[in-house]
């Protein structure tokens, strides 16, 4: 089966059987491996990317439903070699330690900061990504840094 | 990997397909399927892609009834002006999972997944919904309230779809109350949870009500001798009581890994009781 779609700017084509898992595209035949792996159930956030505008879990999506889809992922973060700010505050603030969860949870943060009305607080924002090392408190402090409105105050 | 996808661009090449192959499997969002896939309990299929069927894309019309199209997902609604009239939808729709689990999993979905522990099918039951579903054969509704029959079975022929998912605008005057119970605020799956309805008179008497559980019997149950019990009754702290006591005679909670039949059983007293003392004698 063949497929097309769009990885970070860049369009791809592709064969791969039609329920392979969009996150194993990625990381095996297009070579995108800032997107994880963790639990390949839903229920730890580290493969999430943004596919055509809404925050997806990439085991979760069987590559023939991405056909013809824009797919985002932490590589496509970064403009014009400068860090996206939210990846820079992950860095300042010790958002991140072993780095599992790191791509998913900037990934969802960023999602949250272009659309904030879609979830009440930071916490809802990020209940789907789980981490094992940081107890999220810098995870939070990072995206409240990142956020235009905490950084005015 | 043995599985195969179609994926049909029109509801009749799809009923086709079906009706020549009932052995495919229906694709939707697949934050069911894919679990059932990596985790090895689904036998080599072929799945029947919908999301390019137009016929169930995800309006959400509003005219005198509502109409979800079956490839409504949880975070079409929560962003949609239909929860001024259906509060509880929104309210369902931001248990499921977290975030990039509602922007894909779909209410039909949840309702042919057949999970007693479902939290959309609950509020939608609760809102009278029907089932529309569609073979080569013609199209059928279904009450939700009808449509299961034991532990995952449920009156889906294999040759059939659902398309699409019909509730009546509620009248002015009900009041939805929606607790779901589970370990952790977001991505749980229920103990047990209480979607609930109810229409009271100016002199406190249940005109009538709606009471739905998930997670305490094999498939999303609709109590319906305890909305029996309370219908025509003054709600008072007695009827109350009676009603935390006949709840115990239509649920059949389980112990599991989840959670044990005697916490479910108190639990579900205790949301029964919230739900009817939020609009009965105390307010
Ligand atoms: C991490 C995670 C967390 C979750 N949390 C929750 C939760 O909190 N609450 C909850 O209720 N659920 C939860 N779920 C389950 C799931 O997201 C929901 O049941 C969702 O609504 C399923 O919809 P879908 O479109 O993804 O279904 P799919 O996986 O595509 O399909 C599910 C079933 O329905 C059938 N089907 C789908 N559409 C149709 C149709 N139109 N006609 C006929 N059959 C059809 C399929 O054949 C399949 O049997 C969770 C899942 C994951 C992975
Ligand atoms: S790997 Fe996808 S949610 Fe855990
Ligand atoms: S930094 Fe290790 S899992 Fe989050």
């Amino acid at each position: 089966m063949q497929i097309s779609l769009t990885v970070n700017g860049k369009n791809y084509q592709v064969t791969p059987p039609p329920m392979k898992r969009l996150l194993d595209v990625l990381r095996e035949d297009l070579a995108w491996t800032g997107t994880k792996e963790g639990c390949g159930e839903g229920e730890c956030g580290a493969c999430t990317a943004i596919m055509d505008g809404v925050l997806v879990l990439t085991c979760m999506v069987p590559i023939c439903q991405a056909a013809g889809k824009h797919v985002t992922t932490i590589e496509g973060l970064a403009a014009d070699g400068k860090l996206h700010r939210l990846q820079q505050a992950f860095l300042e603030k010790g958002g991140a330690q072993c780095g599992i969860c790191t791509p998913g949870m900037i990934i969802a943060a960023a999602y949250y900061l272009e659309h904030p009305d879609e979830a009440e607080d930071i916490g809802e924002a990020l209940a789907g990504n789980q981490c094992r090392c940081t107890g999220y408190t810098r995870i939070f402090e990072s995206v409240k840094a990142a956020s235009s409105l905490y950084s005015i105050v | 990997m043995n599985f195969e996808v179609l994926t049909p661009h029109s509801l009749a090449s799809a009923l086709d397909a079906l009706a020549s192959n009932e052995k495919l499997v229906p694709l939707a969002g697949a934050t069911d399927l894919m679990v059932y896939l990596e985790a090895g309990t689904l036998a080599p299929c072929t799945f029947l892609n919908l999301q390019e069927l137009w016929e169930l894309r995800p309006v959400l019309a509003l005219n005198g009834s509502l109409t979800l199209g079956a490839l409504t997902t949880y975070r079409d609604v929560r962003l949609s002006a239909v929860k001024d009239h259906f509060p509880m939808l929104a309210w369902a729709a931001r248990e499921v999972g977290a975030l990039a689990i509602q922007s894909r999993g779909t209410w039909a979905g949840n309702i042919a997944n057949g999970s007693p522990a479902a939290d959309g099918v609950p509020a939608l039951m609760a809102y009278d919904a029907e089932v529309d579903l569609a073979s080569k054969n013609g199209r059928r509704s279904v009450p939700l309230a009808a449509f299961y029959r034991g532990y995952k079975q449920m009156d889906r022929r294999p040759d059939e779809i659902i398309t699409a998912i019909r509730m009546p605008l509620p009248q002015p005057g009900w009041s939805d109350y929606y607790r779901k119970v589970g370990t952790r605020r977001f991505q749980a799956i229920s103990k047990t949870l209480l979607a609930g309805r109810i229409l009271l008179d100016a002199n406190r008497t249940v005109k009538d009500v709606r009471m739905v559980f998930a997670s305490v019997a094999p498939f999303t149950l609709r109590a319906v001798q305890t909305e029996g019990l309370l219908r025509g009754r003054h709600l008072t702290a007695d009827l109350i009581g009676d009603a935390t006591r006949a709840i115990q005679d239509e649920i059949h909670p389980i112990d599991d890994i989840r959670s044990t039949e005697a916490y479910r059983r108190r639990v579900t007293a205790n949301l029964v009781r919230d739900f009817l003392a939020a609009c009965g004698p105390v307010c």
